[in-house]
């Protein structure tokens, strides 16, 4: 296979503003949870001795038993844009599906292109937005081995992925023990300024931090993190901080509580939040937790918008013993990899932001 | 004056409530017909320090705002 660089296929023939063909973007267009459990909870379940994690326990990718001792972790995921740049497109897009085998404390082997391409749209389109998504696997030392690629009016782009791994190595996201430490690996708010990046009102600082966030692989979060103890782990991506952290808490029987103003932030996000420029997927996550999550009442609003933001390749969620959590922080040593909370006996709420 | 912002998606009922309140109207209603709209609209408009009331019909709400 050929790589050209990205510079060598700039020369973009069509003008083309992906944004604006679609009406939801990133992870903010998953279809709402209580939607999605009205169906599957009804669904046969199937089972075999040899599925270890199946669709039944909300965690990240499913995991197979190849040998007494390897596993293999598979996921898919696929969205719309949430950047007009396609090749930047194709690195979120693959960035995002890389997470989910980097948020069972794998590496992806194998990787496959799915993508929805309308037939209006110039060629060369496609070509950036499949070579971002190869840049990414290429980063992650994955290798992309063909593909789906159908026609359709909105543009959507993403990965099938599957790691190979020993079983004992495996994280979940339901072994979070009362003392844990809990550590996010990126800041949130993307979601927050995606919106705003589509009516023009993020500045150019937002917007990069943005980009660079969605674009960056929780590789290294997770191999320097597989030096340390690991109790339980998931990545935050649609269903927000406090939706990605409530299935860790219910999974694993405690109450995570936050310090939410320690939670990293990127720079604008609370501001454009004040403004209203919020996707609808906070409120549809807002809408199925609100019963699970508990918030201080002096916390502020454009915080609890930012708890509740739909994060597209959202950073990873780890719990720790706190020793473990504190040198992991400073290894990483990023302003964007904080620890933010800690795990304590279940009360009558999953989550607590204090 | 009054903006109908139904059958719109975010963001842009605060797209048009902003390019609408430009010249810092006295008072603006404007029509939504989805939580997000409503929201966000309020808050844009609270932001820019309008008193905000909201009556809520059949699947659709008006917000008013006064300064």
């Amino acid at each position: 296979m050929r790589f050209r660089e990205r510079n060598t296929t700039r020369s973009m023939k069509t003008d083309v503003k992906l944004t604006s063909m679609v009406k939801t973007s990133g992870c903010a267009a998953k279809l709402p949870p209580e939607k999605l459990h009205r169906v599957i909870d009804n669904l046969p379940l199937m089972s075999s001795d040899k599925l270890l994690e199946g669709f039944e326990s909300a965690d990240d990718a499913l995991v197979y038993q190849v040998t007494d001792d390897i596993v293999s972790v598979q996921t898919v995921d696929f969205f719309p844009p949430m950047v007009d740049d396609p090749y930047i497109f194709g690195q979120v897009a693959a960035a995002n599906a890389l997470s989910d085998i980097y948020a069972m404390g794998g590496t992806p082997n194998v990787a496959m292109n799915l993508l929805c391409f309308p037939s209006c749209l110039d060629l060369e389109v496609m070509e950036q937005i499949l070579l971002g998504g190869i840049s990414k696997v290429k980063e992650a030392n994955a290798v992309i081995a063909g593909g789906h690629t159908i026609a359709d009016p909105t543009p959507k782009y993403g990965l099938c992925v599957t790691g190979f791994m020993k079983k004992d190595q495996v994280w979940s996201n339901k072994g979070a023990k009362v003392g844990d430490a809990v550590v996010l690996t990126k800041a949130l708010g993307v979601g927050i300024i995606n919106t705003a990046a589509k009516a023009s009102e993020a500045s150019e600082e937002s917007v990069s931090q943005a980009v660079d966030s969605m674009t960056r692989l929780n590789k290294v979060a997770r191999d320097i993190a597989i030096r340390y103890q690991v109790h339980a782990a998931t990545d935050v991506t649609g269903f927000s901080l406090a939706g990605h952290s409530q299935e860790c808490a219910a999974a694993s029987g405690v109450t995570i509580r936050f310090d939410a103003k320690s939670i990293p932030i990127i720079d604008g996000a609370l501001e454009l939040a004040q403004f209203g420029f919020i996707p609808e997927g906070r409120y549809t996550n807002q809408d199925y937790l609100f019963e699970k999550v508990r918030f201080a009442k002096e916390l502020p609003q454009e915080l609890v918008d930012v708890i509740y933001d739909p994060q597209t390749s959202g950073g990873l969620l780890l719990f720790m013993p706190k020793a473990d959590a504190k040198a992991f922080v400073a290894e990483m040593d990023k302003p964007y990899c904080k620890l933010i909370g800690e795990v304590v006996p279940k009360t009558d709420r999953d989550v607590e932001f204090v | 004056m009054e903006l109908d912002c139904r059958g719109l998606s975010c963001p842009e009922p605060v797209v048009l409530t902003k390019r609408a309140v430009k010249d810092n109207p006295a008072s603006i209603d404007v029509l939504v017909d989805h939580v997000a709209g409503l929201e966000n609209v309020s808050r844009f408009l609270r932001a820019m320090k309008y008193e905000v009331s909201v009556t809520e019909g059949k699947g659709e709400w008006r917000i008013s705002a006064k300064k």
